[in-house]
């Protein structure tokens, strides 16, 4: 068990490096200036000014030193938890700016993820034993699967938010409000929230259902379901372990699926303006705010890492299978 | 007599028709008998089997009946069937190996089946049971996957047989298993009939030897119909059957597995039933066909408790 843990810590270690040292070449190399487009919003004329202040942020930003000791002052930074200095709103730091724009995305994710996979296992599992739902439903969600995330969320926009008009469709809250815990701007606060929500949650849903679906049709067909309705054993336990088995690969997609499904908040918050982490990268590439980019980045990375090694003690907390693999006791 | 079986007729649904894969079988297994079922391949031994205690969903019954201790067997009414399951009739199935469900320990998994079953386990028999069969008591606490292939075997033979059924259907369940422990699986199986565990039993195997070595009765079968039945010393010595005749005396070595292998000394192959020919079955392949097998030969009783389907026996 510890030996196992292990090896995944050291994976997930050496993810983290590649990640990392990726992380800080991709701005670095990229063309554009970070240093130039400061100056030039700063729209200083005087030419003896601007060269002060550019040997003032090239040296503040560490762009004069040699590559190498930029890498090493880079990790040791980060483990100060010091990101560096936004560009796009100097001088907060990146630290700062991404810890306010976390709580929305989490607030997306967390309750799409959760609740889309089991939403999508339950539907699905009932899906299965219904010849009629089995077949409307399951082309819907083949269909829901397939849109890209993006479409559902401008679909959704154009119908519920610009058409229909009962939701807004963009912004974290409505700009005449100040954030507050009133009630009326927490009201606020889910009306903004709900299209981002459901338009990940739709998508995600249909391929949690369809996944179960046909999870459990396979487990339903397995020995041990024979077995135990030859030996007269109630539908109800037999779907029971067929539905707690076929959970078990879905967890495994979770996992799979996590990066993808943070991929798909990043644009869904792009499609709505919602100011989240999603919000910040086009904000970041539209200012050349590296420091920003590399920053949210490296967060997005170490929290799927850290999502991913949770789902992993999830698994072998409920599969005996992995359990007995990893104590190597199996007879 | 404690199975009694009429002109059985099970039909396979298929898109090209209807697979007559039992098409008129009648016997009768006796309170304590163990009756082996032979045959080539595909003449509708696992038919026969799952017809008894479950049919699957392509499975139809085209006709016939069966009684068990006097009741009739609903055996084409699946909700109906039921009850019977398990109490009455048994199974270990072929898929030992993978009968349990792995995420359960099996200790657990027996209790929520026979809480299922509206029955309670009763732990100081289980574990006699266990005793037995030379399995440590522990192993209640186990998952499957922890378990050896001849533990598992052994268990699912414990499980199966846990409620003292009055027919218990064994189907191949020694293909799998190396000399000695199909040996060792036979004479469990004996030792469970002997101490009143099951009353009587169905063994079937490609195996006729071994077979032999537990059967009281041996049926042979051919192309979906009977075509002996006789007790096994009789099978053996003195079949009357051409087909049985082709078939002991192609016999191999006692134990060796012919599982995958075409009886080599009967040239020819069965024919289809989906559209099964007139007349005797084994037409096309016996040495001794002549104008009347274009007839079906009737099951006759040639001397008490041997039945031969064939003109010539
Ligand atoms: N699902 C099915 N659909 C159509 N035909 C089937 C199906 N299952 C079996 N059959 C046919 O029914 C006949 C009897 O099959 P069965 O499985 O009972 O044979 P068997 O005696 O058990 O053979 P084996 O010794 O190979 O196990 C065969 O001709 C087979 O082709
Ligand atoms: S009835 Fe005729 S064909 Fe059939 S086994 Fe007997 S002799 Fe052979
Ligand atoms: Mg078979």
């Amino acid at each position: 068990m510890r030996r196992y843990f292990g090896r995944k810590l050291l994976v997930y270690g050496l993810t983290f490096l590649v990640a990392v040292t990726i992380n800080w070449m991709i701005p670095r190399f990229m063309p554009g200036d970070p240093v130039q487009s400061m100056l030039a919003r700063a729209n200083v004329s005087q030419p003896a000014a601007v060269e002060a202040m550019r040997a003032h942020y090239t040296s503040l930003f560490g762009l004069d030193l040699p590559l190498w000791e930029q890498y090493g002052n880079f990790w040791a930074a980060l483990f100060r938890g010091d990101l560096g200095t936004s560009i796009w709103l100097f001088p907060t730091p990146v630290t700062d700016v991404i810890i306010r724009a976390v709580p929305y995305t989490l607030a997306l994710l967390i309750p799409s993820i959760l609740l889309s996979w089991w939403a999508g296992n339950r539907f699905g599992a009932f899906a299965a034993r219904r010849r009629w739902l089995d077949n409307t439903v399951l082309p819907i969600g083949y269909v829901l699967t397939a849109t890209p995330y993006m479409w559902l969320a401008i679909l959704l926009a154009w119908g519920l938010g610009i058409v229909a008009g009962i939701f807004p469709v963009s912004g974290g809250y409505s700009f005449a409000m100040r954030p507050n815990w009133s009630w009326e701007f927490v009201g606020n606060l889910a009306l903004h929230w709900f299209l981002p929500f459901v338009s990940l949650f739709l998508v995600a849903f249909g391929g949690w259902a369809i996944g179960m679906r046909n999870m459990i049709i396979y487990e339903l067909e397995a020995d041990y379901s024979t077995y135990l309705s030859s030996l007269g054993a109630s539908r109800r336990l037999i779907r029971r372990y067929a539905f707690r088995n076929a959970v078990l690969p879905q967890i495994t997609g979770l996992a799979l699926q996590l990066g993808v499904l943070v991929a798909g908040a990043l644009v869904t918050e792009i499609v709505f303006s919602y100011p989240g982490l999603g919000h910040l990268i086009l904000q970041a590439i539209q200012n050349q705010d590296f420091f920003l980019l590399q920053g949210t980045f490296l967060f997005i990375v170490v929290g799927v890492l850290v999502a991913n090694f949770i789902i992993d003690i999830v698994y072998v907390l409920v599969d005996p299978r992995t359990r007995t693999g990893i104590g190597g006791e199996a007879a | 007599m404690t199975l009694r079986v009429d002109d059985l007729r099970v039909h396979y649904r298929t898109l090209r028709g209807e697979v007559k894969a039992l098409d008129g079988v009648s016997f009768g297994v006796g309170d304590g008998e163990i009756l082996g079922l032979a045959g080539e391949s595909g003449c509708g031994k696992t038919t026969l089997g799952k017809s008894l205690i479950r049919m699957d969903g392509r499975m139809r019954l085209a006709g016939g009946t069966v009684s068990l201790d006097g009741a009739e067997l609903p055996i084409g009414d699946d909700r109906r069937m039921n009850p019977f399951r398990f109490k009455r009739v048994s199974l270990i199935p072929q898929y030992s190996m993978s009968a349990m469900n792995p995420t359960r320990r099996i200790g657990r998994m027996i209790t929520e089946l026979l809480a299922s079953r509206g029955e309670s386990v009763d732990t100081a028999e289980l574990e006699r049971r266990l005793d037995l069969v030379e399995l440590p008591r522990d192993i209640l606490g186990r998952y499957p996957i922890e378990l050896s292939g001849g533990m598992k075997q052994r268990m699912v033979m414990v499980i199966s047989t846990l409620l003292d059924p009055s027919l218990l259907i064994a189907d191949e369940i020694t293909s799998a298993l190396d000399v000695s422990t199909q040996k060792a699986v036979a004479r469990t199986l004996v030792e469970f009939r002997d101490r009143g565990f099951v009353r009587s039993m169905i063994f079937i195997t490609h195996d006729i030897s071994l077979t032999y070595q537990i059967a009281d009765t041996i049926m042979v079968m051919y192309a979906g119909r009977l075509a002996e039945k006789a007790p096994a010393s009789v099978i053996v010595s003195e079949p009357r059957h051409p087909y049985t005749r082709m078939l002991i005396s192609s016999l191999p070595e006692v134990g060796v597995r012919h599982a995958e292998r075409r009886l080599s000394g009967i040239p020819g192959r069965p024919p289809a039933l989906l559209d099964p020919p007139q007349g005797c079955r084994f037409r096309d392949r016996c040495p001794l066909a002549f104008d009347r097998c274009a007839e079906d030969p009737p099951p006759i009783e040639v001397a008490p408790g041997h039945h031969v389907a064939c003109w010539k026996a």
